[in-house]
């Protein structure tokens, strides 16, 4: 294959405990979008961390040949010389800087030592102009919504001269319109000659846009297929990255919810207390006891700030009028702590930033929720609590050796299993779940709708905020529809479809009754 | 000691061997392997002096008040905090506790005085960090001009303030009581009948709590290791009393850190707030949205912070039998640098104070051997600064790993 401009050859790599990688096969041709997938903790960014140099020549076995010539990278400034460059999920930007000082922070136009600023304004328009991004470069950044930006770290990686753009998940966090850009984009550049490597976990879009698309599960390489005529489908790849069929992946509830109302918000309107904007106005939404409500809508529309500001987060959010019951009776939640005390869960959706302590172990975090369960006297007793969260972490079906292991070196789909276990320690009446499957493979997908399903069937309520259409649409007895800071509907799922919510989600204000 | 880092390693199933237990501790037998080349370089150096029971007495007792700051910082610094006001706020409580003490106060009535005393400077600075918000560097930088300039004021009319009070000199200089001499001029016998008391209790805790884990399955050392463990426990307890009782007994120093250390351990060990420490010092809005009240707690670390510097700052005055104006300068550097020699991170969240004693050890071991030795001030003060570095940069390589 003289037309490869990367072959990964028998690429093995380990980590205390864990066999990242045995023996992955990997080859890149020039000028395609190659699409990388596999469930979680399969290995995709720890291959890609090996390409890029993050972990150096020498940390792992086998050999990479990059360009005809075998390369040994010790560092990123390596391969960025090499003309690799690495766009991660999480953007690594600075907000108060401006757009053109982003793109060339690093490696800046220079003479003598003195930045040439005119000139670096002028390139960056010209980057900018090339990823079709119509923005002041001198705005600061931290301005810019999450799709942008990501245009942005193209632009910049661009700059140098890329001949090889690898994206890890770079449509997670973007709306449709916004991911749509971005591929095309992709397209385009592919014309101009850049290979992509695109690690992605929305198989729809992998499908429409992959040339080739490897699958790698549990570190091995499982097979490549050629997607050259777009005959490669979802279910195909998803055979292969869970080595199974998954019939249904929203699988069925057998019992219907009740009529007794468990959370009920009445009239809530919410400020912003540092800049007086108003974030949510005059919110009414009830739940259902063993029931599981959708709230749909767009990045922005309100829907964290909602479960924040209901959960008891003060500081960020003044209330301006409203009121909440659960299960009857009024809550006046000024700090979490109320909350949970009443008998409400909030799952993140962010679980690294603001759902997990990552440098404790599995126990720690699933009781740091709920350690008055295990207070005799003053003291914790950990022995009980070894064997809870022994327990827990087995009915969950966490993935780690033991309780021990720090949720650190957990794969994305054990961390957001930990997250959600962490709360059901708890015991709450009513779950709110943020974003519960961001990130996740479809295996960890399956397993939490199961759970889920498992919980309204015991009682539970649960409020599940989603960006992804087809999740609300699958998992809820009703839904509502949120679109700037207010709903715009609500519709039973058996009237509910894509297009309904998609009209309602880009509702204004202005437009509703 | 151990009981935790042991328990990291364990897992359901198994047992840990003696290599998997050292390789698992690097970080913590290094600290202690430094401790001891510190005792065997300066115990050639100064031809046994440094180690004979006089001074090992001595070095306990100037270690008080630095393990006593140590112990309160190492809270600090786990929830990402600092407080640079604890020299100052030691030096101006320990001014004040002069001053009552030759108004004729008994030592009864000044020793809890002082505390409370504490407890509101640490109110006062804990209010503005936690609930105001302005930085605790901020806070207790502004603390530290504050205390400076009020313990100036309470020795401005007599400058150093001596106390004759023999209890209260007794408090960092004097030592338990001896039932009796054994064979005349021997050892002191109460402490003999501590140490053996000390040993007993290691045997027995250490015993039970594997049986307890045995009992839950938990994945423990192997029987060989635990042995190992143990003679080392009881060997280490068994010289440390040989020599205290060789020479004039416990020091009351010794008892005060005893109590300090065992308490802070415990509740960072063994309560909800302990936890609750590490969590805020771990993740801090994670810890905000599991319910923890990550104001009121770092409210409570500064108020605990002050009360100890509040009787550090008595320690010091005793020990000196006198309050001078600059009593406290530089406590803060010492105390902060026994914590992270001790093993705090420097991104917090991680810390025992167990280990911190250790740490508050080798900085003192450091000061009183280069004294023995007559090192010149100047660069008693570069090799401190040195170790200090050395030492975080250690434990950033080996946490990066």
């Amino acid at each position: 294959m003289n037309d490869a401009i990367l072959e990964m050859r028998n690429i093995s790599k380990s980590f205390p405990g864990v066999q990242a990688l045995d023996g992955v096969e990997f080859s890149v041709r020039r000028a395609e979008i190659h699409c990388l997938v596999g469930e979680n903790g399969a290995g995709k960014s720890t291959l890609m961390k090996i390409l890029s140099g993050v972990h150096p020549y020498g940390s792992y076995e086998g050999a990479i040949i990059y360009e005809g010539q075998e390369v040994r990278f010790q560092t990123i400034a390596d391969s960025e010389k090499a003309g690799i460059a690495i766009i991660y999920q999480e953007l690594a930007q600075f907000p108060e800087l401006s757009v053109y000082e982003n793109i060339f922070v690093g490696h800046p136009i220079a003479k003598d030592g003195v930045i040439n600023w005119n000139e670096t304004i002028n390139r960056a328009q010209q980057l900018l102009k090339r990823v079709r991004l119509d923005v002041n470069p001198s705005m600061p950044i931290k301005h810019l919504g999450v799709g942008k930006r990501q245009l942005i770290e193209i632009a910049k990686a661009l700059s140098k001269d890329v001949r090889l753009l690898i994206l890890d998940e770079p449509t997670a966090a973007l709306n449709d319109d916004d991911s749509e850009h971005l591929l095309d984009l992709l397209r385009e550049l592919k014309q101009q000659g850049v290979t992509s490597i695109l690690i992605s976990h929305r198989l729809r879009e992998v499908v429409q846009i992959a040339d080739t698309i490897t699958v790698l599960r549990d570190g091995k390489t499982i097979c490549t297929l050629d997607n050259g005529e777009r005959q490669v489908t979802e279910r195909d790849i998803i055979r292969h990255m869970v080595g199974r069929e998954i019939e249904n992946i929203y699988p069925p509830r057998s019992k219907a919810a009740s009529e007794e109302t468990v959370l009920d918000i009445r009239d809530w309107t919410v400020i912003d207390p540092q800049t007086g904007r108003q974030i949510l106005t005059n919110i009414n939404l009830h739940v259902n006891k063993g029931e599981i409500v959708g709230l749909a809508g767009l990045m922005g529309a309100g829907r964290t700030e909602l479960s924040l500001s209901v959960f008891g987060n003060t500081p960020k959010y003044k209330l301006v009028s409203g009121q909440i019951s659960l299960a009857g009776q009024p809550i006046d939640a000024r700090h979490p702590g109320d909350a949970i005390a009443k008998g409400l869960a909030y799952v993140t959706e962010d679980r690294k930033r603001n759902g997990l302590i990552l440098g404790q172990n599995i126990r720690f975090n699933l009781t740091i929720a709920a350690l008055h369960k295990l207070v005799d006297g003053a003291v914790i007793n950990e022995n009980k609590e070894t064997v809870e969260a022994g327990e827990l972490k087995e009915n969950m079906n966490i993935r780690a050796p033991s309780i021990w292991q720090y949720v650190r070196n957990l794969s994305g789909g054990n961390q957001q299993k930990t997250s959600v276990a962490k709360w059901l320690y708890a015991q709450p009446r009513m779950l709110i779940l943020d974003e519960p499957t961001r990130g996740i493979d479809v295996g960890a997908k399956f397993e939490i709708y199961t759970l889920m399903n498992r919980l309204v069937e015991e009682g539970m309520s649960i409020l599940m905020i989603s960006s992804e259409l087809l999740e609300v649409l699958g998992m809820s007895d009703r839904i509502y529809v949120m679109s700037e800071g207010t709903i715009t509907g609500e519709l039973p799922a058996s009237e509910a479809s894509e297009q309904k919510i998609m009209a309602l989600a880009t509702r204004t204000l202005e437009d509703s009754p | 000691m151990t009981d935790s880092a042991e328990k990291k390693n364990a897992m359901t199933a198994g047992t840990i061997s003696l290599r998997g237990l050292v390789r698992e501790n690097v970080r913590t037998y290094a600290m202690y392997l430094v401790l001891a080349v510190l005792f065997i370089v300066f115990g050639i150096a100064t031809k046994g002096l440094f180690l004979s029971p006089r001074n090992i007495t001595d070095l306990i007792n100037q270690t008080g008040y630095v393990a006593v700051l140590a112990i309160g910082m190492t809270c600090i610094l786990i929830i990402q905090h600092i407080d640079l006001s604890v020299g100052y706020v030691a030096g101006f409580l320990g001014a004040v506790s002069a001053t009552l003490m030759n108004r004729g106060w008994s030592l009864l009535a000044v020793l809890p005085t002082i505390l409370v005393l504490g407890v509101l400077i640490g109110m006062y600075q804990g209010f503005l960090v936690s609930r105001v918000k302005v930085p605790a560097f901020v806070t207790t930088l502004a603390g530290q001009f504050i205390f400076r300039g009020l313990l100036l004021l309470v020795t401005a009319a007599s400058g150093t303030i001596i106390v004759r009070d023999k209890s209260f000199r007794a408090l960092a200089n004097g030592f338990i009581p001896s039932i009796a001499r054994m064979g005349g001029d021997g050892a002191h016998l109460l402490t003999l009948l501590i140490g053996l008391a000390g040993i007993v209790l290691v045997i027995v805790t250490q015993i039970r709590a594997r049986r307890n884990r045995r009992k839950y399955l938990i994945r423990d050392i192997s029987p060989a290791a635990f042995a190992v463990k143990l003679v080392f426990l009881t060997s280490l307890v068994a010289l440390i009393t040989w020599v205290l009782a060789s020479y004039q007994g416990l020091p009351w120093t010794a008892v005060v850190i005893g109590i300090v250390l065992f308490g802070y351990n415990f509740i960072l060990n063994k309560t909800p707030l302990g936890r609750n420490i590490y969590a805020i010092g771990g993740n801090k809005e994670a810890a905000e949205l599991s319910g923890i009240r990550v104001e009121r707690v770092t409210f409570i670390v500064f108020a605990s912070m002050s009360m100890l510097a509040a009787l550090a700052g008595i320690m010091f005055t005793s020990r000196l039998a006198s309050a001078t104006p600059a009593a406290g300068t530089g406590f803060e550097l010492d105390a902060i640098a026994s914590s992270y020699i001790g093993g705090v991170a420097v991104s917090g969240g991680v810390g025992k104070v167990t280990n911190t004693i250790i740490g508050a050890l080798v900085i003192m071991s450091l000061t009183n051997g280069m004294n023995l030795l007559g090192v010149d001030i100047s660069f008693q003060y570069i090799v401190k600064g040195v170790i200090f570095v050395l030492a975080v940069a250690f434990d950033v390589i080996s946490r990066s790993k």
